[in-house]
């Protein structure tokens, strides 16, 4: 039998015979080994640990230090290089909250605000896939309201090893079912996201979640634990043994084939109670009952109460027997560092407390006063004073748990394959040549796992709730109104291609910013801010460091180039099984403004004679392509040109032509090409289009390449001339390159081929209900309607 | 004066909001009613909404069944209220024994979202009577206990006494019995109906606007009482 973290701590406990480890017992013991190695900390870290607290850390308090100054909480490898993004920020006049809070706030109008985030939960999701999946939208969520805002939406990007491998059969039901049960059950609609596979995340799929909310500008809220003799409320679930050690032992180390036995380290969620916590603390922030507010999240109590205190540069006295346990045989340490679900920390002045209970017992959550918060001076000087069973068991400067942790500069080496890799470019490939050929491969690609449908999984996901989605997946961007009045709204996409980035980790971070921000301007919003999860391998093999740091520099470099700022973001190192890194990650989200929803432009043609117009150039692009790696397994070369000049030209002529009403439809083009663009404007409306390819290129190029910052649209035929104006207006590239056709249901590319529409969304659509179905009783579905597409009856 | 519609807010309701947004596109005014309070206001109608009450810890519906408000909604209905339970709000009608049948896990075990097709079965409710018989809407259907069954007896019965509502058609979403969405009570002023009518009201966010219906219905039969 393996030892679990909760083994590993229970077996400390019982060197200290007198009960919990108290500051009196360590001042007396102070020679006495501890098992800090166990617990993930360095010797020099905890030589710095000594040196801090003058003595040897209690128990409870080496618990603290080892989940704070662990990669996931500390950021201690990516802090140097994520300093860029706030560096190379354009200003921003828009950023109410951004890198360091708990979400970045975006001002949106002159009385609203919204707040955004994406993080990752992967390991936990491949260890107990429904919980772990579960709890990623739970905690991302807390995060969002913890800014005072409402959560309205979420999004969740996912990444699976093989699709055909029975691993992923295991993991990805789960997973997604877990999405979908919290976040329906939360009443957020699910908006986008993402789904790819690839054999790089076998034994490491990425959960990434994205929560979206909004607010009035002035309530947003803020953690600091303010004003001496306020009174810490823990409001929330009760606090129990699971989830301790989540971030240091799932988060921050590479799995192992002791992985499996760490399912207790997998925090169990319960919806209902946070639906509850949601709308207790909203009543909370709009009656302005309390000074701050923080979620508990990863590291829990610890990081709640280091983090709120550590802002304010005050102390807190807490007695932790008030906290209201699951177990009543936990110990200090346990409570300290359990990840239990749905529990936030408040900070009340004394004449509000009674009434912040009261409202808490109104929505039936528990709400306890576990202490105070203490000054900066004399007697208490700032510190964090953890009391149990009325002895001392944490004294502790908050600052050197939240903000001190050790920082590094960790080596940095170009992967050693890298320029043979580059060199192995997919454009030599034998390709399709015969319009036969190129029929089946357009087909082939569109059943490909990572072009095919996605219903099954998103069918899944409330998109309804809430009544304001006018977007959703599959289309470029979710769109959601956020004032019935004005129909101001916003747009969200996130992006990322791990291939482009494993064989550019530069560009291809830029590649992702590239794609979620043409996806949002194409839905007719304005790209405005950015969030980003970095999903990599482990910090301490130097070429996953290099590939790191190449991304952070792409992304921040791009966002300047673009003029829009990273809001905040997440980075999950060790996403590796073994010594096999995956590859590199970036996920970027754009979060875009729409000044009237009722101007969002679909992705589904559907007007007969609507001329159909491809914006941007064409180049040989193939390297990377999910061409090259559908029919061929090949990846090498470079990924395509990144032209972020050209994307915000493409972007301003694209939210011009939707105010306009220029556009009845619009689609990006990227993975797939061009073939790709069209099968998924056809089948979104089940509409056909008949187009004719440029004469200047090959047909496989003008099919199947991957080159950046186009787009294809739908204009109506009485727009057409001033749409064409407006891309020359702009110097924009354009070409007609057919029509829609909604007499003979097909896609018909002349001289090339025929594909009936039947065919089509036969071949596309099949392709996920025969992987993961095989249990399904029903029917497999055949729902191309979403919102927003209202379409006749008849 | 407009009709006021009460909808209820248990603790986990989540289309509220939207029920009270159809109301009002209906034509009518919403009103909030609260879980643990009795009281209706003297509403004219009451919407039981979608959501996950109580968690739906137990049963879907089963929990809600016991509150506080329900007294005097299962009472109201006795009376001739109009009651339209909506998805979780069918799932608590049923739990009531104000409607017959039960609500179930989908036979494909998964939640299943999509845009539903219909067909109207029954205009002889409050809530129907401006549909037409067999006309065929298009309605979000959002649930994974929405698979209606119950004794043969029973559901020969529904047929017999045309309390069939509203039918799935094209494709049975969740293996319901007899493809049944929607059912009555004897005296029609009871209706509970699986997927939503009130994400179907604005072209923008629904995928038709033929779930407005079943509000301006309600509302023509309280115009025409009141």
């Amino acid at each position: 039998m393996s030892t679990t973290p909760a083994d590993e701590t229970s077996e400390l406990s019982l060197r200290y015979h007198e009960g919990p480890d108290t500051v009196a017992w360590a001042l007396e013991t102070s020679d006495d080994d501890q098992p800090y190695a166990q617990l993930g900390l360095r010797d020099d870290e905890y030589a710095k640990i000594r040196q801090i607290l003058g003595r040897r850390p209690t128990q409870s308090e080496l618990a603290m230090y080892s989940i704070m100054w662990s990669e996931h909480c500390s950021y201690k490898s990516s802090k140097v290089h994520l300093r860029q993004f706030a560096e190379k920020a354009p200003s921003s006049d828009r950023l109410l909250a951004g890198m360091g809070e708990n979400a970045g706030v975006v001002k949106i109008s002159d009385d609203l605000a919204v707040t955004f985030k994406v993080e990752s939960h992967n390991h936990p999701s491949f260890v107990e896939p429904y919980q772990g999946a579960a709890t990623g939208v739970g905690g991302i969520v807390r995060d969002i309201l913890a800014m005072g805002a409402r959560p309205i939406a979420v999004m969740d990007p996912l990444r699976f090893g093989a699709a055909e491998h029975p691993d992923t059969a295991r993991v990805l039901p789960g997973i997604v079912a877990g999405i979908g049960g919290y976040g329906n059950c939360l009443g957020l609609p699910n908006i986008g996201g993402e789904l790819v596979f690839d054999p790089c995340y076998q034994g490491n799929p990425l959960v990434n979640a994205l929560c979206i909310g909004v607010l009035p500008a002035d309530r947003l809220q803020r953690k600091e634990a303010d004003g001496p003799g306020n009174i810490v409320v823990l409001m929330g679930a009760k606090t129990g043994r699971d989830g301790i050690g989540g971030v240091s032992v799932l988060a921050s180390a590479t799995f192992d084939d002791e992985s499996e036995h760490r399912r207790p380290s997998v925090q169990v969620g319960d919806p209902f109670t946070e639906k509850l916590l949601i709308e207790a603390c909203l009543e909370l922030y709009d009656r302005q009952l309390i000074v701050g507010v923080q979620d508990l999240g990863g590291a829990g109590l610890t990081c709640a109460l280091t983090e709120t205190s550590a802002a304010a540069g005050t102390g807190m006295r807490i007695d932790l027997n008030a906290v209201p346990l699951r177990e009543p045989s936990m110990e200090p340490h346990e409570v300290l560092a359990s990840e239990s679900q749905e529990r936030m920390l408040l900070i009340v002045a004394p004449d509000r407390l009674a009434e912040v209970l009261t409202v808490a017992k109104k929505w039936g959550v528990i709400a306890t006063p576990i202490g105070r918060v203490t000054p900066a001076a004399e007697p208490e000087t700032g510190r964090l004073i953890v009391t149990w069973n009325g002895e001392v068991v944490v004294d502790v400067p908050p600052e050197s748990l939240a903000d001190d942790g050790p920082v590094y500069n960790r080596p940095m080496r170009e992967p050693g394959d890298l320029i043979l890799l580059q060199a192995d470019r997919a454009e030599t490939l034998p390709r399709p040549k015969t319009p036969d050929e190129l029929r089946e491969t357009l087909l082939r690609l569109a059943a490909s796992p990572n072009l095919c449908d996605k219903t099954w999984v998103t069918e899944q996901y409330d998109r309804y709730v809430q009544g304001n989605t006018v977007l959703a997946q599959p289309e470029d961007a979710g769109v959601l109104r956020l004032d019935d009045h004005s129909g101001l709204g916003i747009a969200l996409s996130t992006d990322g291609n791990g291939r482009y980035a494993r064989l550019d980790p530069g560009e291809g971070a830029k590649l992702a910013l590239a794609e979620a921000y043409r996806n949002v301007a194409t839905t007719g919003a304005v790209p405005v801010a950015v969030t980003n999860c970095l999903n990599f391998g482990s910090p301490e093999d130097p070429a996953v460091m290099w590939q790191f740091a190449e991304a952070v520099r792409g992304l921040a470099d791009g966002c300047a180039e673009l003029g829009i700022p990273v809001t905040g973001g997440n980075v999950s190192f060790y996403n590796s099984t073994g010594a096999a890194a995956i590859n590199p990650t970036p996920v970027v989200g754009v979060l875009g403004v729409i000044g009237d929803v009722a101007n969002r432009v679909p992705m589904g043609v559907r007007q007969d004679g609507d001329i159909l117009v491809l914006l941007g150039e064409t180049r040989e692009e193939i390297s990377g392509s999910e061409w090259a790696w559908v029919t061929h397994g090949h990846l090498g070369g470079r990924p395509p040109k990144v032209n972020l000049v050209r994307e915000r030209i493409l972007a301003n002529v694209l939210t011009s032509a939707a105010k306009l009403g220029h556009l009845s439809a619009a689609h990006d083009v990227s993975e797939g090409g061009l073939a790709q663009t069209l099968v998924e404007c056809c089948t979104r409306q089940d509409t056909g289009v008949t187009v004719a390819l440029p004469d200047d290129l090959d047909a496989f190029v003008a099919l199947f390449s991957e080159t950046t910052a186009r787009a294809l649209v739908a204009v109506p035929r009485k727009h057409e001339k001033a749409f064409q104006a407006l891309c020359r207006e702009h110097g924009l590239p354009q070409t007609t390159i057919g029509v829609v056709d909604a007499q003979q249901r097909a896609l018909e590319v002349r001289g090339q081929f025929t594909i009936p529409l039947d065919e089509l969304k036969a071949a596309w659509s099949g392709t996920l209900p025969a992987l993961f179905a095989a249990g399904d009783a029903a029917g497999a579905a055949d729902a191309t309607v979403a919102p927003g597409s209202a379409t006749d009856p008849e | 004066m407009t009709a006021r519609i009460g909808v209820v807010t248990f603790p986990g309701s989540l289309d509220d909001q939207d029920a009270a947004r159809a109301i009002g596109l209906g034509g009518a005014t919403p009103v909030a009613l609260w879980h643990a309070n009795a009281d209706l206001y003297g509403v004219d109608a009451v919407i039981l909404p979608g959501g996950f009450s109580y968690g739906d810890y137990l049963r879907c519906g089963a929990i809600a069944r016991f509150s506080a408000v329900m007294e005097s909604v299962a009472k109201a209905a006795g009376d001739g209220l109009p009651v339209l339970g909506i998805c979780n709000g069918f799932q608590t009608l049923c739990e009531a024994h104000l409607l017959p049948g039960a609500l179930t896990r989908n036979q494909n075990l998964h939640f299943r979202n999509r845009a539903q097709w219909l067909r109207v079965e029954s205009t002889s409710t409050v809530w129907t009577s401006g549909l037409t018989q067999g006309q065929e809407i298009l309605i979000p259907l959002k649930s994974g206990e929405g698979c209606y069954v119950a004794d043969a007896s029973t559901l020969d019965a529904l047929e017999a006494e045309g309390r069939v509502v509203a039918r799935y058609t094209r494709d049975n979403p969740n293996g319901s019995q007899r493809d049944i969405a929607a059912v009555r009570n004897e005296a029609g002023n009871v209706v509970g109906i699986m997927p939503h009518p009130e994400h179907a009201v604005e072209a923008l966010t629904g995928p038709s606007t033929d779930g407005l219906g079943f509000f301006t219905s309600v509302v023509a039969h309280l115009g025409a009482v009141v």
